[in-house]
């Protein structure tokens, strides 16, 4: 599938972080500008943080402009991924539907969807009876606590194979000539006179670069560290889950914000279930308990008949979070030193967009129109993008 | 499952009956109209997120509902002591 390789003892580009996000940048790299000699330096193996620990779900149905634009970037990426990387991403246009289970939900929905709409993302607002036969299984009952009185439907919203895509743009970036150094642990970025010439690694001692994207989720801030920076990001563990699998009951994605909890059933038969974040700060690639349970109350509460299926294997990945929910693709405040982060717990659904953005920062060193926006600098500015909850982001 | 130490209640209690608020200690600057936009948002929105040792604000929001701080390993999540708001607390100490 990909070399080995030796690290030579300098790259044009040297990307941290071989997750999905830093394999496709070095992919997108490559292929934009073969010249490039590119590396992927990675500290354990590529694809083991959250790329391989998230609920695969993919959409576009963000509220604000910028947001919106980006996701669906990453949208039309995915739709010919599959072809692009001559690799089955397994990506399935499914759907997603954002369940409402009050007044301000439904109004939050027609808003949303509306706006979605006019940024030419597709999406209905459906009502509790098309919510019922799009998954039939979904209590939809007036008796229960929280009714389902409608929701958000994306059609072209789906599921894809996590596992799948990091192998796909690792495989893909290989072939174009990037060095991908797996068991190669950053210990310390070096900065000269506010430039970063380089880093060090515990495993291959000092590798030179031109420039530096750090793409390393839950890791970022202690990145940021080494370069003498902070971030205005907090790490916390999220958790998923997997029942065993069973017969097929489910052929689309069922979130809900208020009761808070998705799922949805992959090819072998699982349930994969997941929900919040642990509200403290934490490194443990292990969730809580109490989020366990509250996991489990909302998935019984909107699918009653899944509360005697087993849950099977349960984890957790270190989501870096942002006071606005939205990622930073950013110059940092040491020269040729980029960092792609801050994706918080909706990350997997903008790898290819997010790759493809953050390729284009790293050949020319600037940000363009789909990055502007999610610059470091909104953090003095003020200017937030505030996708807390408003995108039906189920966190 | 964090059981944690209520310095008020001076009793150790199941992690349901808290709620983390962020990282502890932080202070407000004292003339704000005179913060450059940079310390204004440093101080609003940038947080220390160590690998390690870690001071936290902690509200014991099903108990007495005080706030206190929390010094706690965020890798290996081990609770080092909890101690009241006012107070410090050596990091070698184990409350």
């Amino acid at each position: 599938m990909w070399r080995s390789p030796k690290p030579r003892s300098r790259y044009d580009v040297v990307i941290v972080g071989a997750g999905g996000h830093g394999l496709a940048s070095a992919y997108y790299l490559a292929k934009a500008q073969p010249q490039l000699a590119v590396a992927v330096i990675e500290k354990g193996w590529l694809g083991g943080g959250n790329t391989g620990r998230n609920t695969t779900i993919v959409r576009s149905n963000y509220l604000w402009d910028e947001a919106a634009r980006l996701y669906e970037h990453a949208m039309k990426l995915w739709e010919g991924l599959s072809q692009e990387l001559n690799y089955n991403v397994m990506f399935s246009q499914r759907g997603v539907m954002n369940l409402g289970h009050n007044l301000q939900d439904m109004r939050d929905i027609e808003r949303r969807v509306n706006a979605n709409r006019l940024n030419g993302i597709d999406g209905r607002v459906i009502d509790a009876a098309e919510c019922k036969r799009h998954c039939p299984l979904l209590d939809v009952g007036k008796s229960r606590r929280y009714p389902v009185l409608g929701a958000s439907w994306q059609p072209r919203a789906g599921v894809a194979r996590h596992d799948a895509v990091a192998w796909g743009y690792a495989r893909g970036a290989d072939a174009l000539g990037v060095d991908i150094i797996q068991q190669c642990e950053v210990t310390d970025v070096l900065v000269e006179q506010g430039v970063a010439v380089g880093v060090e690694t515990r495993q291959h001692g000092r590798i030179d670069a031109g420039r530096i994207g750090c793409v390393t989720a839950g890791n970022s801030g202690v990145l940021a560290g080494m370069a003498g920076f902070r971030l205005p990001i907090e790490s916390h563990p999220l958790q998923a889950y997997v029942s065993e699998p069973i017969k097929p009951i489910l052929d689309t994605v069922v979130m809900s914000n208020a009761v808070h909890g998705y799922m949805s059933q992959s090819d072998k038969g699982d349930l994969v279930i997941g929900a919040g974040i642990d509200g403290y700060v934490g490194y443990g690639q292990r969730g809580s308990f109490p989020v366990i349970e509250h996991t489990m109350q909302a998935i019984v509460e909107l699918f009653p008949f899944v509360s005697r299926v087993h849950m099977n294997r349960q984890w957790g990945g270190i989501v870096d979070t942002t006071p606005d929910a939205c990622p930073i693709i950013s110059k940092t405040p040491v020269e040729n030193l980029f960092f792609n982060c801050g994706w918080g717990s909706g990350g997997f659904k903008a790898t290819p967009g997010s790759g493809h953005v953050f390729a284009d920062m790293l050949a020319t060193g600037q940000v363009n129109d789909l990055t502007r926006p999610f610059d470091l600098e909104r953090f003095a500015s003020g200017a937030l993008i505030d996708e807390h909850g408003a995108a039906g982001v189920a966190h | 499952m964090f059981l944690i130490h209520c310095p008020y209640c001076d009793e150790s209690r199941a992690e349901e009956e808290f709620h983390a608020a962020g990282q502890a200690h932080i202070l407000r600057p004292s003339d704000p109209a005179t913060c450059s936009d940079a310390e204004w948002g440093d101080y609003l929105y940038f947080r220390d997120n160590p690998r390690g040792l870690h001071r936290e604000l902690w509200v014991h929001a099903a108990g007495c509902r005080k706030h206190f701080n929390i010094a706690r390993d965020t890798a290996s999540y081990e609770i080092l002591g909890t101690y009241r708001i006012g107070e410090n607390l050596d990091p070698g100490r184990t409350s």
